[in-house]
């Protein structure tokens, strides 16, 4: 009952079917604190957003704002004057502009209801001036970054008077100067009182931002504390659970440099050149030999993401040659990399990774169909065998191999996508973000299961810009602005010379670059 | 000023003439085919540039441009409605029925015939409201419950007068087909005045905007409070009842309901829409370009007929020229496949 507090919830249980998504959840934010909410996928961290945001009504438990009852769920836009929720999906309208996504369904009006465009594009200019992004308002939303797409939603979402946020991980799709830039950006927020819900899967993130942590794991409310007061490795027990085995390892894995240098490359890379909408890569030239693990790091729009849907043969190459296995490959041919032994983790598995309505089974095998047949005819048996075997191998928990992997939890659809890339054992594996979005448990399995595809004799170029990822590769290779910037050769990496190389900081010089390039 | 920062203002600016630019040269791009078409109407025949036939280009596709304006509505929201076409024929066939002597093959009420103009309406609106309903509360799939809409309606629409025609309808009943305002026809108001009237409700209202949302960004427009369902619904009842307008207006215009009024319509509708960028995915298409998507189509249509192609030949050229405009249009950024 205490209004000094912007947000509360007082024991919220929900259940979808027979599973009990939550049990008896409390949580509350004083004005100016910023609460973080950690826990595995399916922990039930969603659950509490949409209850929190007025989207869902919770079975039984009630929902405070400022001390008083919150409104009916079925008053979307009374909830969006109390609480301001940035959710994981983009919740602006592609096809709209920014303006008039700034003020949807609450468009300034003239008496006799006809809207005012100039009052609505000017007042949108403002707010978004004042929160220092210089998006044009005209533009429609779909075509500004994702970055400013995620500034306009919380400028929306606050330009409304609301003293309470809801950020759903809001840096999921941000690269680190992103983050930082957000960060600096709802601190002075916190210094006006605004109440802060903070979800996110980094653990550093909740240190940097947060004042108190709530910890929730399978629906029911474990720890909360002052981060202060609260290890890392704390942390990590409590959102695991003490039986788990993985309690406390969840991020560090031991890389074994095992490549011979004299070994023939799997994959040549020779001054490729390539441009698609995600970045361009302006002349990059590497080798990756088997048991070798490669990782490429950059920031967004730096050519790392295009160089690897280039090798996958996603990106028709405008320069530059692609070697896998001593044979060049033809220039924007998936398939033909497929047969000579590429297997693809792509960026966002939502999009690319993997077919929602199909089953695990169906996913899983989708690049050894081929394998699976009797007579030129796909074998249900011999599918339903292969695909029991890969599940097992990757640690899909499923309910059987027919669920769909729409259904399946964000970690266990990584496996399936991961699990797609390595059953044809392929010499090359090219794995973009492979961990992004997953909890830490299946994080170390999927790294565990391109570790083991490395030790197997494949070559790995792991793009990724998480530095657990990272733990995997013998060397990092730093692309900035499409050029290779930096090569760190020697573990344990430095975090903070990784990060200021992809920045484009402190690396080696331009002539070091290229000595390095020419030797390969 | 760094690399980075310049870089970025570079961008920006250069993101800001180009977004200004396409949004002007996609609401014109049809202009210069217009323009094209009439010149070569202009050497086809001595008589296309005349006012006599500009007016009957007009009557001929102010219904079609009626139904139009119904589906770049449903467009717009996401939706489609195959069942406009059928929709447009049993609505007016059911006015006539209502209207005419029973020797007619009418029912025997004789209702009033302006009556029977608002009932022709009111049938169109529920079968929208019907159409709505199942989509949007029972979360049928559109494609599939508009598609048998259109056979059945279309059905029913053979069935009541058991296939005949019927004709000698009254001149009120045929005002909005056949009758003239300031040497103009009424039907060419009525659908500029359709046409009009949308768009401003479109481009000046919440829920014009709402339309856009909705068809963008479903959830989006959800969690920004817009009350989805009841819109969807709304527009399906609305395009219903526009669709039975356009059916009206074709009743006047010839005279006569047949047992096959509306017949292949739909195909003409949506080549319209698209052409004048209403996207088939929605959240995209606003009504100048849907009228300049008619204008087109009938242009091409009056063209053909003065320039003598053989009647065997009409539907093949006519074809080819849609799917012209369709290319044109697609570069100039118009409708894109999803890929």
């Amino acid at each position: 009952m205490d209004p000094s507090y912007v947000i509360e919830g007082v024991g919220l249980s929900r259940s979808f079917g027979r599973t009990r998504a939550l049990s008896d959840v409390s949580l509350a934010i004083e004005p100016g604190e910023c609460l973080g909410l950690v826990g595995r996928n399916g922990a039930g961290k969603s659950t509490v957003v949409s209850i929190l945001s007025g989207l869902r009504r919770p079975d039984t438990g009630v929902v405070r704002l400022g001390g008083e009852p919150a409104p009916p769920v079925g008053d979307p836009a009374a909830w969006r004057r109390r609480v301001a929720c940035v959710y994981q999906h983009s919740m602006l309208v592609p096809t709209l502009t920014v303006a008039e996504n700034m003020f949807l369904n609450r468009q300034p009006r003239r008496r006799g209801g006809v809207l005012r465009w100039g009052a609505m594009r000017t007042e949108a200019a403002r707010v978004l001036r004042d929160w220092g992004v210089d998006v044009p308002v005209t533009a429609p939303a779909g075509a500004i970054s994702v970055e400013q797409r995620q500034i306009v939603e919380i400028a929306r979402a606050l330009s409304t008077g609301t003293r309470c946020l809801i950020l759903d991980e809001p840096t999921a799709a941000l690269e680190r100067a992103g983050v930082r830039r957000l960060f600096s950006r709802l601190r002075p927020l916190l210094d006006q009182g605004v109440g802060i819900l903070y979800i996110s899967h980094h653990l550093e993130e909740v240190y940097e931002i947060c004042d108190r942590v709530t910890v929730l794991r399978d629906g029911r409310h474990v720890v909360t504390a002052p981060v202060a007061d609260i290890r890392q490795d704390e942390l990590v027990t409590a959102m695991v659970g003490p039986e788990d085995p993985l309690a406390g390892t969840a991020t560090t894995i031991e890389a074994t440099p095992t490549a011979d240098p004299d070994a023939e490359p799997v994959l040549s890379v020779h001054d490729l050149r390539a441009t698609d909408a995600r970045g361009t890569v302006a002349g990059v030239s590497l080798a990756v030999r088997p048991g070798e693990c490669v990782g490429l790091l950059g920031l967004a729009g730096s050519g790392t993401t295009t160089l690897a849907d280039a090798v996958a043969g996603l990106v028709r190459p405008t320069g530059g040659t692609l070697v896998v296995s001593g044979l060049p490959l033809p220039p924007g041919r998936p398939d033909v990399a497929l047969r000579r032994g590429v297997g693809y983790v792509p960026e966002d598995r939502h999009d690319r990774g993997y077919v929602a309505q199909l089953g695990v089974g169906d996913n899983i095998t989708m690049t050894v169909a081929d394998r699976l047949t009797a007579y030129g005819v796909l074998s249900p048996r011999r599918q339903r065998g292969a695909a029991r075997a890969l599940a097992a191998r990757f640690g899909v928990v499923s309910a059987g191999t027919g669920q769909a992997v729409g259904e399946l939890s964000g970690g266990n659809q990584q496996k399936v996508v991961v699990g797609r890339a390595l059953a044809r054992d392929p010499e090359v594996v090219v794995a973009v973000a492979p961990t992004q979005g997953v909890d830490v448990a299946s994080k170390r399995s999927l790294l565990g299961a391109l570790d083991a595809a490395r030790a197997g004799g494949a070559g790995v170029l792991l793009v990724s810009d998480d530095l657990a990822d990272l733990a995997l590769a013998n060397r990092i290779v730093v692309l900035v602005r499409g050029r290779m910037f930096a090569e760190f050769t020697e573990p344990p990496w430095d975090r903070e010379a990784l990060i200021a190389a992809s920045e484009g900081l402190g690396g080696p010089d331009e002539d070091g670059t290229d000595e390095e390039r020419a030797q390969q | 000023m760094t690399n980075a920062s310049l870089d970025e203002a570079v961008a920006a600016g250069w993101t800001r003439r180009r977004g200004a630019a396409v949004s002007l040269v996609q609401q014109f791009a049809l202009i210069p085919v217009i323009v094209v078409l009439c010149v070569v109407g202009a050497f086809v025949s001595d008589s296309f540039l005349t006012l006599t036939n500009f007016t009957n280009i007009g009557q001929q596709v102010s219904a079609l441009g009626v139904v139009v304006v119904a589906e770049t509505l449903i467009l717009v929201t996401g939706s489609m409605d195959l069942s406009l076409q059928s929709n447009y024929g049993l609505s007016a066939m059911v006015a006539a029925w209502l209207v005419a002597p029973a020797a007619q093959f009418g029912l025997g009420t004789e209702l009033n015939p302006l009556l029977g103009l608002v009932a022709g309406i009111v049938v169109g609106g529920l079968i929208g409201a019907f159409n709505g309903t199942l989509i949007v509360k029972a979360k049928i799939n559109g494609f599939i419950l508009t598609l048998a809409m259109y056979i059945l309606l279309a059905g029913v629409q053979t069935g009541i007068v058991s296939g005949h025609t019927i004709y000698h309808l009254p001149k009120a009943f045929i005002a909005l087909g056949a009758f003239y305002f300031a040497d103009i026809p009424v039907s060419v108001w009525v659908a500029a005045l359709v046409f009009v009237v949308a768009g401003l409700y479109m481009r000046y209202t919440r829920t014009g905007r709402a339309l856009y949302a909705i068809g963008g960004n479903r959830e989006a427009a959800r969690a920004a409070g817009i009350t989805v369902d009841r819109i969807r619904i709304g527009v399906f009842v609305v395009g219903g009842a526009l669709a039975a307008l356009g059916g009206l207006m074709e009743a006047g215009r010839v005279v006569a309901v047949t047992a096959n009024q509306g017949t292949n319509l739909i195909f003409t509708v949506f080549a319209a829409a698209v052409i004048g960028g209403v996207s088939l995915n929605g959240g995209r298409g606003n009504m100048l370009g849907a009228a300049t998507g008619v204008v087109l189509l009938g242009l091409v249509q009056n063209i053909l007929a003065l320039a003598q192609v053989q009647s065997y030949w009409i539907d093949a050229v006519d074809g080819a020229v849609i799917l012209v405009a369709l290319a044109l249009s697609r570069v100039v950024g118009g409708e894109r496949s999803t890929e």
